[in-house]
Order: C-alpha cells, then sequence, then structure tokens
C-alpha cells in the first residue's frame, strides 16, 4: 500500500491538532473539578457529541463493519433497539439523579443510594475493566497497523526491524492518549472526541457515498445479497430464520433492555460526559443529543460492511496472514478475504468445511479499495482518531474512580484538592501504563483477554436492575443492592457454565459445568445469559431488601424518583425538553425499523 | 471553559480542506480510476472546507462578539455536597 507525503502531512496536521487542544486547555486545570468533571462547564451539544465518541472506538468502527458484513442490517438492531432507547431513558429518567446528587461517578452514586461496599464492589470491578478496554483498544490498534502495512516501508528506509511496528503503535498511541490527558484531563479529552467524531464522520461519509454508487444503491446491495441481509425484522420470529441466530424476545429483552441500558445508563464511561455538562438542563439533553447521529451511524458503520461483502469476489488489497510468510490471496467472498490460521497460514475451516471470513478486515479493505492517496490519509487519520477516542474515554473514566472511589475513601482520605489533582494526573500515567501491560497481555495469551471480557459481562449484565430499583424504588436497601450484584454476576456465570452455542466446544464458549441447553447462536447465548444475572439480580435485591432495614427517607432527597423534585423546565424552550425530544428520537427510531423491517 | 472547541474544529477542516483540493486540482487523473473515476480529493475538499469555514464562523462569532454569560454552573443555586 502506498502511501504518499500528503496521507502523512494529514496524519501529522491531525496529531499536532490533538496534542495543541491539551496544551491550550493547561492553564485552566486548576481543581481537581476541572481535571475530573471539566469544571461541569460543557456546553451540551459538546458532552452529546463525546457521549457517542467515547464509545466509538475500534470496536465500533472496524467490529460493526464486520457484523454488517456477516448479518446484514440486522446490526442496526444494536443501534435501533439497543442504544437509542437506553440513550433516552437515561437522558430523562436517570440524568436528574446522576447530575442533581452532584456525585463525581457512578459509584459514589451508589454510595449516596446504598452504601460503600456496594460502591467499592462497582469502583473495583470498572476501575479493572476499563484498564483492559483500553488495552484492548491499543492492542487492536498496533495490530491494525501492521496488517495496513502502512509503516512497512519508512522503518525499511530507517533501517529499523518490521517487527517495531507493533511496538510503535502501541508506544506512540499511549503517549499521545497520556500527553493529551495529563494536560487537560476530562475537558481535552472530551473536546477530542468532539474532534474525533467528525474526523470519524468525515473519513467515512465518502467512503459510503462511493462504495454505494458502485454496487448500485440500497437496491443494489438488496439484488446482490438477498432478503436475509437487508432486512432487520423478517425472520426474527424464529432463531433459525435469521442471521443472527436469536428470537425477538432474547433480541428485545436481552439486547434491546439489559444488555443496552446496562451499559449506557450505568457505565460511567459514557455517563461521565454528561456529568460535565455545564447545567441540569444540558446533562439531560446530552444523551438525547448523542441519540440524533447515533440514529443515523448505522448508515456510516454497517454499510461498508455490506457493501464490502456485496462486491464481486476479488483479491482484497490486504489480508490478515502469519508475518513473514508470502501466502497467496485465499478466496473469500467480496472484498473480505478468508481467515488464515494465525502460525500455518492455510484458511480456518468452520464446522461444514468452508473456509471462515476474516470479518474485520471489511471496513479496512474498502478504504484501500475506494481512497486514492490524499483522502486515503484523512480515511486512516479516523481509523486511528477512533481508536484513541476508545482509549481516551476509559483512561478519564478510570482516574477520576480510581482517585474518587478507591484511592480518596480507601487509601488516603482527607487529603486536600490538590493532592487528589496530582493523583489524578499519577492515575492517568499509571493507567495508561496498566493497559500497555494489558495490551501485550494479549499479544502473549488471546484466551486471558476473551476470559476478561466474558468475566465483565457477567460483572455488568445485573448492573441495570441495581440502578433501576436504586432510583425508583426508595425501600432498596445496600444490603439488598449488593446481594443482588453478586448473584446477578453468580447467575450469569451458572448460566454461561451450563449452556452452549451450536457447534461450540465447551470451554470458554460456556457449557464448563455441564451442557442442558444450546442456543442456535452465541449472541443468543449472550443475550439469555445476560436476560438470567438481570432477573436474579433483581428478584435478590428486592428479597434481601424487604427482610433488611430501610434506608431513612431523609437521606433519599435527589437520589430516588418519588422523593425528588422534578427538575423545573419552566423556561426552557418545549423543543429542548427532554420529553418532547426523546418523544421526537423515539418515533424516528420506529419508523427506521419499520423502513428497514 | 474559555476555548471554544469549534474553532479548533474548524482550522483543522479548514486545513484539511485546502490540503485536498490543493491536491486534488493537481494530482494525476488516473489516481481516480479506483474511485470510480471521481476526483474524489477535489469533490470532498470542497465539502471539508465549507464546514471547516461554517465552525471557524460559528466559534469566531461566540468568541468576540457576544459577551460571556454569567458562570451559573449550579443551576439549582444548591452548593456541592463535598
Amino acid at each position: 500500500m502506498g502511501l504518499t507525503t500528503i496521507d502523512w502531512v494529514i496524519m501529522a496536521v491531525y496529531f499536532a491538532f490533538v496534542l495543541g487542544i491539551g496544551a491550550a486547555l493547561k492553564r485552566y486545570m486548576k481543581t481537581s473539578a476541572d481535571f475530573f468533571l471539566a469544571g461541569r462547564s460543557i456546553p451540551a451539544w459538546v458532552c452529546g457529541l463525546a457521549f457517542i465518541s467515547a464509545n466509538l472506538g475500534a470496536q465500533e468502527v472496524i467490529g460493526m463493519g464486520a457484523s454488517g458484513a456477516k448479518y446484514g442490517i440486522l446490526t442496526s438492531h444494536f443501534y435501533w433497539i439497543g442504544a437509542i432507547p437506553a440513550m433516552v431513558f437515561v437522558g430523562i429518567f436517570m440524568m436528574p439523579f446522576y447530575y442533581g446528587s452532584r456525585a463525581r461517578s457512578v459509584p459514589e452514586y451508589l454510595r449516596l443510594r446504598f452504601d460503600e461496599k456496594t460502591r467499592g464492589l462497582n469502583a473495583v470491578s470498572f476501575a479493572i475493566m476499563t484498564i483492559f478496554s483500553s488495552g484492548i483498544s491499543m492492542y487492536a490498534m498496533a495490530k491494525l497497523i501492521q496488517t495496513l502495512h502502512f509503516l512497512d516501508a519508512p522503518f525499511r528506509a530507517l533501517g529499523l526491524p518490521q517487527a517495531w511496528i507493533f511496538h510503535t503503535g502501541i508506544i506512540v498511541s499511549a503517549l499521545v492518549v497520556l500527553t493529551y490527558i495529563y494536560l487537560g484531563g476530562l475537558t481535552s479529552a472530551i473536546y477530542n472526541e468532539v474532534l474525533q467524531f467528525f474526523l470519524i464522520v468525515a473519513g467515512f461519509i465518502p467512503l459510503v457515498w462511493l462504495g454505494l454508487k458502485n454496487v448500485g444503491g440500497w437496491q443494489g446491495l438488496k439484488a446482490t445479497l438477498g432478503p436475509s441481509y437487508v432486512h432487520s425484522w423478517v425472520g426474527m420470529s424464529n432463531p433459525h430464520t435469521n442471521r443472527l441466530g436469536v428470537e425477538w424476545f432474547g433480541l428485545a429483552m436481552g439486547l434491546g433492555f439489559v444488555l443496552s441500558f446496562g451499559y449506557w445508563c450505568t457505565d460511567f464511561l459514557v455517563v461521565q460526559r454528561a456529568m460535565a455538562a455545564n447545567s441540569m438542563a444540558a446533562a439531560r439533553r446530552t444523551p438525547l443529543i448523542a441519540a440524533v447521529p447515533k440514529m443515523l451511524f448505522p448508515f456510516l458503520v454497517i454499510l461498508p460492511g455490506l457493501i464490502a461483502i456485496a462486491l464481486p469476489t476479488q483479491a482484497p488489497p490486504i489480508i490478515n496472514g502469519p508475518q513473514g510468510s508470502s501466502v497467496s490471496a485465499p478466496a473469500g467472498q467480496g472484498l473480505i478475504p478468508a481467515k488464515l490460521d494465525a502460525t500455518t497460514g492455510q484458511p480456518v475451516l468452520d464446522n461444514n468445511g468452508h473456509p471462515q471470513l476474516d470479518y474485520d478486515l471489511a471496513v479496512p479493505n474498502l478504504l484501500l479499495h475506494y481512497f486514492p492517496t490524499g483522502i486515503l490519509g484523512l480515511g486512516l487519520t479516523a481509523l486511528l482518531a477512533s481508536f484513541m477516542s476508545g482509549m481516551a474515554g476509559n483512561v478519564t473514566a478510570f482516574n477520576t474512580v480510581w482517585t474518587h472511589d478507591i484511592y480518596e475513601p480507601y487509601i488516603h482520605p482527607g487529603a486536600g484538592d490538590a493532592h487528589y489533582l496530582m493523583m489524578g494526573k499519577l492515575a492517568t500515567i499509571f493507567g495508561i501504563a496498566l493497559s500497555v501491560a494489558g495490551a501485550y497481555l494479549a499479544t502473549r495469551f488471546n484466551n486471558i483477554m476473551d476470559m476478561l471480557q466474558l468475566v465483565f459481562a457477567f460483572v455488568n449484565a445485573p448492573l441495570f436492575a441495581t440502578f433501576l430499583l436504586g432510583m425508583f424504588w426508595k425501600r432498596a436497601t445496600g444490603h439488598g443492592a449488593f446481594t443482588g450484584l453478586l448473584s446477578g454476576t453468580f447467575a450469569a456465570a451458572v448460566h454461561h457454565g451450563l449452556t452452549l452455542s451450536e457447534g461450540a466446544i465447551p470451554g470458554i464458549k460456556g457449557g464448563w459445568l455441564a451442557v442442558i441447553h444450546n442456543y442456535p447462536s452465541e449472541m443468543a447465548q449472550n443475550f439469555w445469559t445476560a436476560i438470567f444475572a438481570w432477573t436474579t439480580c433483581f428478584v435478590v435485591t428486592i428479597l434481601v431488601s424487604l427482610v433488611t432495614r430501610a434506608p431513612e427517607e431523609s437521606r433519599l432527597v435527589g437520589l430516588v424518583y418519588s422523593m425528588t423534585e422534578r427538575p423545573s423546565e419552566g423556561n426552557i424552550s418545549w423543543y429542548k425538553r427532554p420529553i418532547y425530544l426523546g418523544a421526537m428520537i423515539l418515533t424516528a427510531t420506529v419508523l427506521l425499523n419499520l423502513v428497514f423491517r | 471553559m474559555g476555548l471554544d472547541i469549534r474553532l479548533p474544529i474548524g482550522m483543522l477542516f479548514t486545513i484539511f480542506g485546502i490540503m485536498l483540493i490543493a491536491f486534488g486540482v493537481f494530482s494525476n487523473p488516473s489516481l481516480y480510476v479506483q474511485s470510480l473515476g471521481i476526483n474524489i480529493n477535489l469533490n470532498w475538499g470542497v465539502v471539508l472546507l465549507i464546514f471547516g469555514a461554517i465552525m471557524l464562523f460559528l466559534g469566531a462569532r461566540s468568541m468576540f462578539f457576544s459577551p460571556r454569560p454569567p458562570e451559573t454552573p449550579n443551576a439549582e443555586g444548591r452548593e456541592p455536597r463535598h
């Protein structure tokens, strides 16, 4: 792949701006509230774009394209039944408590509402999770740089070994993110996320435009790929008649309710962006403003996958083979190559003996296929930007939770503000250092990462039940919440240990206790694991709450729905009111579901 | 925070727009066989330049022409608990 001077200049200019924003914000970082909460001074639209951009990491840009190629437009369920309703809910119903309680983090809200142990549990599991997520993002980015081969020529020219490309990717991305967060804290992360948002949009619109023009638009995709790729609801009555292998109930409850609400409503990574808003009204508008572009993202990130698989089969620009071996491009489909074994270089076959496809290469290959030098620099910069925003979101969430929810209460309470500000900056450094360690762990033990993600899924699945009961049922107690969370996580693990998806081997994919049920797909298994975890947590929290002493009502003002005055909206014009905004967004989402049914 | 984010966004996209337009005008047309014969650098450069200019205009207007609103971070007028 040939990058020319203009591509390198575009990348360099972008990195200069990223670091420049951090440097420009340095002088505003005077207190810990400036550093961790952006001084609660950011306008709603900026918080809104950061809200989705923090989540717009590698998983979304590369992963949604890959899912688009694999499952077709059904991938849109992650948006139109998953993210959007949850974002509307958090804006209208939950933000008044997060923002109104003046908690500085989600775990801190749990301490105010429940007790210390519930907060500790959430803080520690969340902190570990952010470190590894940021490490995974770093690993994926370095791996992609390696696969794209765009550093090969400069490294050869400098006489550096090719093996260093991976290390360079890790170190450079770590240093860039470290610098701008260290200098400008959450403000810097949010501002850069907004910049990254526009860059990703600017890099992907021309890609989708050229691709659609080439395949004959949506009608062309329909004709080439057939109905199973272009309908999101047809065939959802039975798991065997749609590409996801899930039936509508598992989809709506597992993905739409438990997993999406669990992520968008309780994950501090995104909620922190709204907490930085300059007023209660702005905080409530943050997820609603975010929902508008989010609703349209399927066209930007899923369509490239469909286009890549719909093109006539040809040798793709890049394949992911073992290093140093000369493998002739294996037959794939469209622009997507067959998956190659990392050591032997032979195509990996599925149970039926067909070669598996390397879906993760859908978007990178499409980019290289259509973009000539010049705009190629812009497209690659957009990819790098998405990886960095995913990392930075985790890092700012980590330094806040570490400082406010672990260091301050358990290690060094009662110090002055300047001390905690310094600790936040230190946490940024060692948080990133630990992420780098996580990235290298991923290169050594691929399964460790799979296992960690599985454990995170177990920990996260029940969370939304705890928050729902905490915010809307004043009788819920700290003992109830804590036991509920632990039993929910336990239920998730047991369910996963007792079930397996069709064709999988017992082990990391489930069934490690015994196999008493087979799901038609791994996705169905994941969704049902979440449903079991949520239900267990919900029921156990209620039962334990009823037998433990009720919390004093005076403590719950501003934390529970029935004990809190509704935020006044008297002076806000109607189109800015959360309830109308939410209704408009939900109507539009229903329409999108109908159009692409 | 004292920096209006629209200014850096506007600057970055203006620079990208100008770079892509200039490159698109002077580059060899054979380059665009892969982008379906469309000079995508020139075309998209124009879009980026327009977007960048709008952002610069909006950012500059709020920075220089309107008085800064009084700082009222606590909409409810309540003191933080911490």
